[in-house]
């Protein structure tokens, strides 16, 4: 028998070690989106605010994020902090207020700090439902035509809009430019 | 006494609390419950992973089961429904991927090993069966000749 055959099932094992300690860094519960290059779904629903009818149309124009957000997830509450710095510094953020009742929606934007441009409020889910959100805080990366360009799922603290977004944002606004 | 009941209505709440969703949908026929009952199976929860949405407690799950009660009524098909989630949540929500060039892996990965390790074994059996006695006894004709030729040059 050839020397090298003696060989195989060292390779073999490599090849499987490599694939598991791949394995050991990949987050199972952060699942690919399915609408990852293709438009934002059209809704018609009405603002948090002052109950203005909002369709897709009116994300439209500027690159921006769209954020779910809900005062009954906890997550939300330490993201924002974020979020409002991000408005600050000129990040065009807009809410959606997935399942949560407009009063206490209301109320936390006045108590806390208002990072976003415009709130959609989704009371009954439709929206999220059409987006395919499983959990909040998720935030949508959207371009200047209302496609969805990125999909993070989780709290976006610095190191993620710094590592993750801000690349991909930034991009999207050199491109508006040109 | 009194801590046996506490800790009985202690069992109680825990074996109750562990029951699945109970959704109270009244269906047109039975056809149309089975297929719900199929799709509610067969359709994974995005948010808890491993249980399938006619299992799950999870709010997403309740969402997704009224949304295909919902459809079931509209009169569509398994398909559109499957669809409809794939389109949502991905291919991740099937329990059944489709056949496709990212899944076929998955699909022949194991009867592929499988089949491979038995010719593997089936390769070294052949190969490491000793010759038996009898085979070692039996020479071919052109060996026989060759013997002979070889017997009768020592004679010389």
């Amino acid at each position: 028998m050839k020397r090298w055959v003696l060989l195989i099932p060292l390779a073999l094992f490599l090849g499987l070690a490599a694939f598991l300690y791949k394995g050991l860094y990949l987050d199972p519960s952060e699942l690919p989106s399915a609408l990852i290059d293709k438009p934002f779904p059209e809704f018609s629903l009405p603002a948090v605010q002052d109950g203005k009818p909002l369709t897709r149309a009116s994300l439209l124009g500027k690159p921006a994020l769209v954020n779910v957000w809900g005062t009954w997830c906890i997550a939300c509450r330490v993201e924002h902090p974020v979020l409002t710095k991000l408005a600050e510094q000129g990040v065009v953020i807009y809410g959606v207020n997935y399942k949560d009742v407009n009063a206490d929606a209301l109320k936390w934007l006045k108590d806390f700090h208002d990072p976003y441009q415009l709130n959609i409020n989704d009371e009954a889910g439709s929206l999220g439902l059409n987006l395919g959100v499983y959990g909040a805080p998720e935030t949508f990366l959207i371009d200047s035509k209302g496609i969805i360009r990125y999909k993070h799922v989780g709290v976006i603290d610095e190191t993620v809009w710094r590592e993750k977004l801000a690349g991909l944002y930034q991009g999207l606004v050199d491109e508006g430019k040109q | 006494m009194k801590r046996f009941i506490a800790a009985a209505a202690l069992v109680m709440s825990c074996a109750s609390s562990a029951h699945a969703a109970i959704d109270a949908y009244t269906f047109k026929d039975e056809a149309e419950r089975a297929r719900y009952t199929e799709l509610t199976r067969e359709l994974r929860c995005p948010k808890c992973q491993n249980q399938d949405i006619a299992d799950s407690n999870a709010p997403i799950a309740a969402d997704l089961r009224k949304e295909i009660y919902r459809m079931l009524g509209e009169g569509q098909s398994n398909q559109q429904i499957i669809d409809f989630m794939v389109d949502r949540y991905g291919e991740f929500v099937r329990y059944k991927p489709e056949l496709n060039a990212h899944t076929w892996l998955l699909w022949f990965g194991p009867a592929g090993l499988l089949i491979g390790g038995v010719l593997l074994i089936g390769v070294i059996v052949v190969r490491r069966r000793k010759p038996t006695a009898e085979d070692a006894n039996v020479l071919s004709d052109e060996e026989r000749q060759r013997l002979a030729h070889l017997l009768d040059k020592n004679h010389e």
